[in-house]
């Protein structure tokens, strides 16, 4: 028997509440709010409440998918950059950079939201940058 | 008080009684539940003091069922104060831990503790450390007990238009274990907005809590809206236990007034 209690932070938005993942057996089973941690004090949302459930889902993305004939199809991350890339050009070129939008997460770290804004308005020349909090 | 506790659990390990501790654990700068499976990791088994006392206390029973589904077989250790043991007792009458598996090492709650609770009994029957401490009056549900019909109503309003239906009460009370939860029946729980229908979400909790409701608190400190469910659901308790005679966990396979009034042929 494995049991353990595995205290990380939540990756549902940035505002870093704490809770235990409970581990049996290597399945994650359950989410048990931090009491001590200054944050959220044992306390949770909704969605954090439910973390365990998505975190080994069998609908979770593992792999990078590209669209193919209509059909997604799993990838390597190479061929789904570079397509990427190639498209994202493309489009600045024949449209101009403003036809591109920048959907980003509030999954990631500031950093990372950073970097992807600065991309956005520096390399492609758009200011249309949004995040998946606003659902 | 701590020393005691290890000194129980140690025993209890050495001796091969139980295969694990479920009790709390100062680890990675917090206080949280952990499984105590070998005596070297006991430095760390603390009480549940944090800021204050008590104020760390995590639901040890629900983690216990979590374990003994899967492990039927195998005996158990787990950290009891007055309020986890009422709730070993109502899990017990419920079928949802074996009480041959169970081996409870109890600790009594300081006075201070049972003050801000507003506990009848903080202590359970047996205890390995603390002193007992007076059982305290529901102070909480007599201040409410004094408005008129019209300002209670307005007083729970209030707290209710609160609630960000996060189902936090839920999910962390240790006697919440249906496979279907009646707050997540369309027919009584409209789905999509914030608050929940005022008063029906929280008084189908309430009235579902009868009967289970052991009245450990977490759900409150569980609440990020700060409703003081706590006061209600004792406030539940006090008319069952007036009308039926019946309280949550004071004795071991008393029958719950739900399965009372569920009988065939006893009429209303």
């Amino acid at each position: 028997m494995d049991y353990r209690t595995v205290l990380t932070t939540c990756t549902y938005c940035g505002c870093g509440c704490n809770f235990y993942l409970e581990v049996l057996d290597g399945q994650v089973i359950d989410t048990i709010p931090c009491k001590t941690h200054p944050v959220n004090e044992g306390k949770l949302c909704i969605k954090g409440w439910n973390v365990h459930e998505f975190i080994q889902s069998p609908k979770r993305l593992t792999r990078p998918l590209v669209r193919k004939d209509g059909v997604l199809t799993e990838t390597t991350w190479n061929e789904a950059l570079d397509y990427t890339v190639s498209r994202l050009k493309a489009i600045k070129h024949d449209h101009g950079g403003e036809s591109i939008a920048f959907l980003t997460s509030a999954k990631v770290t500031n950093e990372e939201n950073y970097l992807l804004q600065k991309f956005a308005r520096a390399a492609v020349g758009t200011n249309s940058v949004d995040h998946c909090a606003r659902l | 008080m701590i020393e005691k506790v290890k000194e129980r659990v140690s025993d209890l390990l050495r001796s091969g009684e139980i295969k694990g501790f479920l009790g709390l654990s100062n680890k990675h700068g917090n206080t949280g539940p952990h499984l105590f499976c070998a005596v070297e990791d006991l430095d760390t088994l603390v009480t549940g003091d944090w800021k204050e006392t008590g104020d760390a206390r995590y639901t040890l029973n629900k983690q216990l069922i979590h374990i003994a589904r899967k492990y039927p077989h195998d005996v158990f250790g787990v950290l009891v104060r007055g309020c986890d043991e009422r709730g070993l007792k109502v899990l017990y009458t419920w079928n949802q831990l074996n009480p041959e598996k169970v081996v409870p090492v109890g600790i009594a709650c300081t006075q201070d503790l049972a003050q801000a609770c507003e506990c009848l009994e903080p202590y359970p029957d047996e205890f390995v450390a603390g002193e007992k401490a007076e059982g305290c009056a529901f102070d909480s549900v007599a201040r409410l007990d004094a408005l008129d019909v019209a300002g209670r109503f307005k007083a729970w309003t209030s707290e209710f238009s609160k609630c960000i239906k996060c189902y936090g009460c839920r999910d962390v009370c240790p006697m919440c274990f249906c496979n279907e939860c009646s707050l997540e029946d369309d027919a009584l729980v409209s789905s999509g907005g914030i608050p929940p229908e005022i008063p029906v979400f929280h008084l189908t909790r309430a009235i579902h809590m009868v009967g289970r409701c052991i009245d450990c608190g977490l759900c409150v400190e569980a609440c990020p809206a700060d409703i003081p469910l706590r006061t209600l659901y004792k406030k539940v308790a006090d008319i069952v236990d007036d009308e039926f005679h019946y309280r949550p966990g004071r004795e071991l396979y008393a029958k719950s007034p739900f399965n009372i009034l569920m009988e065939p042929g006893t009429g209303s």
